[in-house]
């Protein structure tokens, strides 16, 4: 394992030592050493915006803290859920006395903590309310919506999320604008080369030399199927065969694309792949209103891309257009066309 | 027979004294289906309780509830909360008594496995760690009712667990991260189950060396 660490168990507390001191214009360490904050968190009458999850997705969790974006971020080991006292302290860090939108992606002990996490609030007149992002086309079949994982569609769901927040909404209009964003979006991933957790030492699944596997998890999950090394253009158009059914998309959408690098793929080949993504959807009749390429939503240093769409209404275009600053997406405000 | 409840750090520390020596074989088992972070986890967790608890004295409610604690806001995951709402419901029953009968046990056994339930809802045959605690709990109830004695229920405890730890090999992961492989996580061991019958044969190891 050739890596750039100092003690493989505390790789999490190492880099959020250095996370804050690089971004300390925009975030700020807590009382819980496992939850950060926005310095823009705490606006009187402002919805807070809360997510967490495992650690080794950089830019994700921490990385959408920041303006009209994510309050307060709940930290966890890597690939494993924070504790609900993490969450529940995030909560408290980002509650302004009008209630927390809680936007996270579907995993067991995620759904474990934050559901303790909630009962916690509770006791102290903290409203919370939750959205589960499950945007893996590929996790689960399309009946199933509740056994689907969250990956990259979370970033959508933050950014409509905080955008709705920042308007001014109450909390029941910030959830609904999440879960929204989150119904219309569809995510697909394919890997190429494996991930090792730093503790760990070696990888927990293999890739194959000369082979893909199509539909992989955020954590190394089996996918759809495994398959022989395909061209970029070709896993661009494997990709758009399974999103593009499944929720549908069809002729005359418009769409958001987020296209995302999973840790080791070079930015250039993102590029490679989002020019015949945009290719293709052109010829379906479904246009691209904005998208973004780049290492979004990683695992570790796996080799592979995920391909998010999400399918846009005027009210998710104007959220999506407001201006955001944070560490993994910063944004210029523009009119909606 | 009974347990004298004042003997609690030591019991809760043979606990942590287990996971920490099988830390190691907790993350290859975690390792064939899972990410290969079990043992590290469970290992780090038990050994900040077992750092927190040094040569204090603590009765049972207490070591179980500073355990539950340590478990819910240091390790997190999907261990943090089960197990320590698996302590936190043994304290709770514990809280008070200075010493247990068989059938406390029986009562802190039940209140463990039924917040698991209610907490994560696995049912046996899932594949979790409730394959190995609900066997064990039918198992020391059944044998409580049929007249055992306290040494000998908790025996057949930890027979229907290290069964129950076993039977999971042949299963389907149906919750939790293993469930995504499917077909693929048949034929090997659940990291859970492992874990959890860790943990019971150590709680039943620790009382039986107090009782009295």
């Amino acid at each position: 394992m050739q890596r750039i660490i100092n003690n493989p168990d505390y790789v999490v507390e190492d880099m959020l030592k250095g996370f804050v001191k690089n971004h300390k214009d925009i975030v700020e360490a807590t009382d819980n050493p496992r939850v950060l904050k926005s310095k823009h968190a705490n606006k009187p009458g402002k919805v807070g915006i809360v997510t967490g999850g495992g650690s080794g997705h950089k830019p994700a969790f921490i990385g959408y803290l920041g303006k009209n974006l994510v309050d307060a971020v709940a930290v966890g080991e890597i690939f494993s859920s924070p504790s609900a006292q993490a969450f529940y302290d995030a909560f408290v860090a980002a509650d302004n006395g009008a209630g927390v939108a809680c936007l996270y992606g579907n995993y067991a002990g995620d759904n474990m903590n934050v559901k303790m996490a909630i009962e916690m609030a509770e006791d102290d007149d903290i409203v919370v309310k939750k959205v589960v992002a499950n945007d893996d086309a590929a996790s689960a079949p399309k009946d199933t919506p509740e056994k689907r994982r969250g990956v990259a569609g979370e970033i959508l769901m933050w950014k409509i999320g905080g955008a709705k927040a920042a308007t001014g909404a109450s909390l029941d209009e910030v959830i609904a604008a999440a879960q929204k964003a989150i119904d219309n979006t569809r995510s697909i991933g394919i890997g190429v080369a494996p991930c090792t957790i730093p503790a760990v030492g070696h990888p927990n699944f293999t890739i194959e030399p000369g082979t893909m596997e199509l539909g992989i998890g955020h954590h190394g999950e089996p996918g759809i199927r495994v398959q022989k090394l395909a061209t970029a253009d070709e896993m661009a158009e494997i990709m758009l065969d399974v999103v593009l059914p499944d929720l549908p998309f069809e002729k005359g959408d418009e769409v958001c694309v987020l296209l995302s690098g999973l840790g080791a793929t070079p930015v250039m080949e993102q590029y490679i792949v989002y020019n015949k993504v945009e290719e293709l959807l052109a010829e379906k009749g479904i246009s691209v209103y904005r998208s973004y390429v780049g290492n979004y939503f990683t695992s570790l240093e796996m080799m592979g891309v995920t391909l998010t769409v999400m399918k846009l209404d005027e009210e998710l275009k104007q959220l999506l257009d407001m201006e955001c600053e944070s560490m993994g997406l910063t944004q210029f405000g523009r009119d909606a066309k | 027979m009974t347990f004298p409840c004042d003997k609690g750090a030591q019991v809760a520390l043979k606990i942590a004294h287990t996971i920490q020596a099988n830390k190691d074989y907790l993350s290859e088992v975690d390792g064939l289906i899972g990410d290969g972070d079990h043992g590290i986890n469970m290992n780090k967790g038990f050994t900040m309780f077992a750092d927190k608890v040094g040569d204090t004295q603590m009765n049972l409610s207490e070591a179980f509830k500073t355990l539950s604690r340590t478990l819910m806001s240091d390790i997190g995951g999907s261990m943090g909360p089960l197990y320590g709402t698996f302590f936190i419901q043994m304290s709770r029953k514990a809280k008070g008594k200075e010493e247990l009968s068989k059938e406390d046990f029986a009562v802190m056994l039940n209140a463990a496995r039924d917040g698991i339930t209610e907490l994560g809802g696995a049912k046996v045959g899932d594949k979790t760690l409730m394959d190995a605690l609900s066997p064990a709990a039918d198992a020391y109830q059944a044998a409580i009712d049929g007249g055992a004695t306290f040494p000998e229920a908790l025996h057949k405890m930890k027979a229907a667990a290290e069964a129950g730890r076993d039977s999971t090999k042949d299963l389907v992961a149906k919750l939790g991260r293993a469930s995504r492989l499917g077909e693929r996580s048949r034929g090997v061991l659940d990291a859970g189950a492992t874990s959890c019958c860790l943990i019971l044969c150590a709680l039943a190891d620790g009382i039986e060396e107090y009782l009295a």
